[in-house]
């Protein structure tokens, strides 16, 4: 659907994205995630076709994107904005004709949009007469009133309480089920594993994680395993490396432990069982906040 | 082009239905009916009742016992019997050294300064005085003298396509200054709101989501064309409404100060010779209309996007509205400068080679060529300005959305011109 590649950008001196490939699918949530300044918001200009890369090329559909393709976007940027003195009606079906929509199709898509998250009622407002949040669900349903099949998405749940998040983040989830190919940047990394299938991290304008969530989080495992029992335990367990005992609650021990790369976890557990009541072993398997967190300040 | 059509529309109908905009428009023919009722009442309370200054004269010379010989300006009271002063509008002085070979010292004394007009009238009263005492000096008897005098009026009248019209500098000047005024109110004020509309989107981040779906040249050529349509509908009503207003105007005016057959050669717009005074609403009427009405609106026009896409560039490159002003000087500079010029050395002389130039020069034309229309233009300069002033909107318009397309999207520092230049040369 979406393939970017080896896009490279430089302003004034800065390199802004360096050789940055990605490949975004039908039916699945992209997460395109990264620190501050990263180079997140000039490889989506550089998508919406806003800026031109100075290398590389950003195909959308199997076809070099182009001005026409354009209106197959949905863009939702992370600085929001609207016109302040125009009614809720007006701003729709200006950004819906803007995106190619005939009047009557964006009629009746304002129509199903405003029923849907119960915004019929202030439609004749200005926008400058509603609170943040519901200013915020009109951007979101500007952005995909036209039924874009590429949905890029900046920061989304940015002034939302956490009941109008929830609502929003059902509606990414069904777009995506509807076969819609979005692309989410963000830094709230909790929402990342609720929602997306891939992830792309970039750092300083490179590409330094990419993969399906679940695979990448099984790449940056590290042989820890947690263990809960209760009674002691001896020194010198077969293939530990390391061993962290972290806390202890409700009379049960919780411990940390690193084990060498090809050890045998079934003797362990054996041997464990054998010393002490094992209540709990499950094998440690990083956050993507923790691959975050480890990989970028690796990198600071 | 579509979504050129979108923006303009948004543009056009976001500002046409403010309350701002109908007030401004249906207020606008009631002040300009008013204006030209000042000038008509004006020019005609100057032709009837020039009022004449009586000048109080010592003569301590005895140079002017005859009398100085004055004008319908200003008469002249010889060393007067009756020592009240008072009564007089001044006191002008010739002290016993002045003499017709060594005419110093002479001095006026009054109550307010004395403009230059009169100053120049009053010398050349002197002076024609003198004249005349240096000729019988030479040994002219004075009754050859006075039968030397003669009074002489031109009457300027121009020949065009076969036909003669009524000429009269002072109507054209003012036709055509008044002409070149609006353009130049217009284009600051609506100019000024492009900048705004620029400003408002950029500071409130529209633009970041529109730019997604219109080229940065569609949205700026969207908001420059919506808003000059919104300038043209204010401008057609206003004529639309000030032609009915003038026409119930002109005649209760001027019944209020002529008889009978003047108004009704007033109201029909021929002068026909009725009265002197009536030469200057006769050119009036016989100006050129249609021509001045189109170079109006096409100066008017072409002069407004030649400088809204230059206030466009502006407001893109500035973070908020308050940070346009040190961009604004330097382009407003061509155009306060062409309404100087346009006042002292186009008037004076409409046709010379400095006015001629500066209704070529496309910052300059609108403004210039606007006071040059009524005294009659060759046409191959008003095509050659208007060829320049076409080029000169699309050059500049390309620039500017140059400039618009980078800084519309830069946030948190106001640019050097070094770097403006530099978004010019950008390439992608």
């Amino acid at each position: 659907m979406l393939s970017v590649k080896s896009v490279s950008k430089h302003y004034s001196g800065k390199t802004a994205l360096d050789q940055v490939s990605l490949q975004a699918d039908p039916g699945k949530i992209l997460g395109l995630l990264g620190p501050n300044g990263a180079g997140k918001t000039s490889l989506i200009r550089i998508i919406t076709m806003i800026t031109a890369p100075d290398s590389g090329e950003v195909f959308f559909e199997n076809q070099k994107m182009r001005q026409e393709l354009i209106s197959g976007i949905g863009y939702l940027p992370e600085e929001r904005g609207l016109y302040r003195k125009m009614t809720i009606l007006d701003q729709a079906m200006y950004f819906g004709r803007l995106k190619g929509l005939s009047r009557t199709d964006c009629m009746a898509a304002i129509r199903h949009w405003f029923d849907k998250l119960e915004m019929s009622d202030w439609k004749k407002k200005k926008l400058e007469e509603l609170s943040k949040g519901m200013q915020q669900k009109v951007q979101f349903v500007l952005t995909v009133l036209h039924k874009p099949r590429l949905i890029i998405l900046d920061e989304p749940f940015t002034g939302f309480d956490p009941l109008n998040a929830e609502i929003i983040k059902e509606e990414i989830l069904g777009l995506r089920d509807q076969g819609a190919c979005i692309l989410l940047s963000t830094h709230r990394m909790e929402s990342v594993e609720e929602l997306c299938d891939d992830i792309t991290l970039i750092n300083n304008g490179k590409v330094i994680i990419e993969g399906e969530v679940n695979e990448v989080r099984n790449r940056f495992k590290k042989s820890e395993f947690e263990l809960v029992y209760t009674g002691t335990l001896k020194s010198g367990l077969p293939g530990v490396l390391e061993r962290k005992d972290t806390a202890l609650r409700d009379g049960a021990t919780h411990s940390l432990f690193v084990m060498q790369k090809d050890a045998a976890i079934n003797e362990l557990i054996q041997e464990v069982m054998k010393q002490a009541h094992l209540l709990e072993f499950r094998e440690k398997i990083p956050s993507i906040k923790d691959i975050f967190i480890e990989r970028i300040g690796a990198q600071l | 082009m579509r979504n050129i059509a979108l923006v303009t529309g948004r543009e056009y109908q976001s500002r046409v239905r403010k309350k701002s905009f109908v007030v401004m428009t249906l207020l606008g023919p009631f002040l300009l009916a008013a204006f030209y009722g000042a000038i008509i009442w004006l020019a005609m309370s100057d032709t009837q009742s020039s009022e004449q200054k009586n000048i109080h004269v010592v003569d301590e010379s005895g140079l002017f016992q005859d009398g100085i010989k004055g004008s319908s300006t200003i008469h002249y009271s010889v060393n007067p019997r009756g020592g009240d002063t008072s009564a007089y509008d001044g006191t002008l002085m010739i002290p016993a050294t002045f003499s017709i070979d060594q005419p110093k010292g002479a001095r006026f004394l009054s109550a307010y300064s004395l403009n230059i007009v009169e100053q120049q009238t009053m010398e050349g009263h002197l002076e024609v005085a003198i004249k005349e005492q240096k000729l019988i000096r030479s040994g002219l008897r004075k009754e050859t003298l006075d039968s030397l005098k003669t009074d002489v009026a031109i009457s300027a009248a121009i020949i065009s396509g076969g036909e003669i019209k009524e000429d009269n500098s002072a109507v054209n000047a003012g036709a055509g200054f008044v002409g070149a005024f609006f353009i130049y109110i217009f284009i600051f004020l609506y100019g000024v709101q492009v900048m705004k509309g620029v400003a408002e989107e950029k500071s409130n981040r529209i633009v970041e989501v529109i730019i997604s779906s219109v080229k940065p040249f569609d949205l700026m050529m969207g908001k420059i064309i919506g808003i000059a349509l919104v300038g043209l509908t204010q401008v057609f009503i206003w004529i639309g409404l000030s032609t009915v207003l003038i026409a119930i105007i002109t005649p209760i005016i001027a019944s209020m100060g002529m008889n009978p057959e003047e108004t009704a050669a007033l109201v029909q717009g021929t002068s026909g010779g009725v009265a002197p005074g009536m030469g200057m609403m006769g050119a009036l009427f016989q100006l050129d209309f249609l021509t001045l009405i189109l170079g109006f609106l096409f100066y008017f026009v072409t002069g407004y996007l030649l400088y809204s896409a230059m206030f466009a560039a502006i407001a893109s490159a500035v973070d908020s509205e308050t940070d346009t002003q040190q961009f604004m000087f330097p382009i407003t500079i061509p155009l306060i400068f062409s309404i100087i010029i346009a006042q002292s050395v186009v008037l004076k002389d409409p046709h010379g080679e400095l006015a001629t130039l500066f209704s070529m020069i496309p910052f300059t034309a609108p403004i210039v060529m606007m006071v040059r229309l009524p005294f009659g233009v060759e046409n191959w300069q008003l095509v050659l300005s208007m060829i320049f002033m076409i080029f000169g909107f699309i050059a500049i318009t390309w620039l500017a959305s140059r400039i618009y397309r980078v800084g519309i999207l830069m946030y948190g520092k106001k640019p050097t011109y070094k770097e403006l230049i530099k978004w010019m040369l950008y390439k992608g």
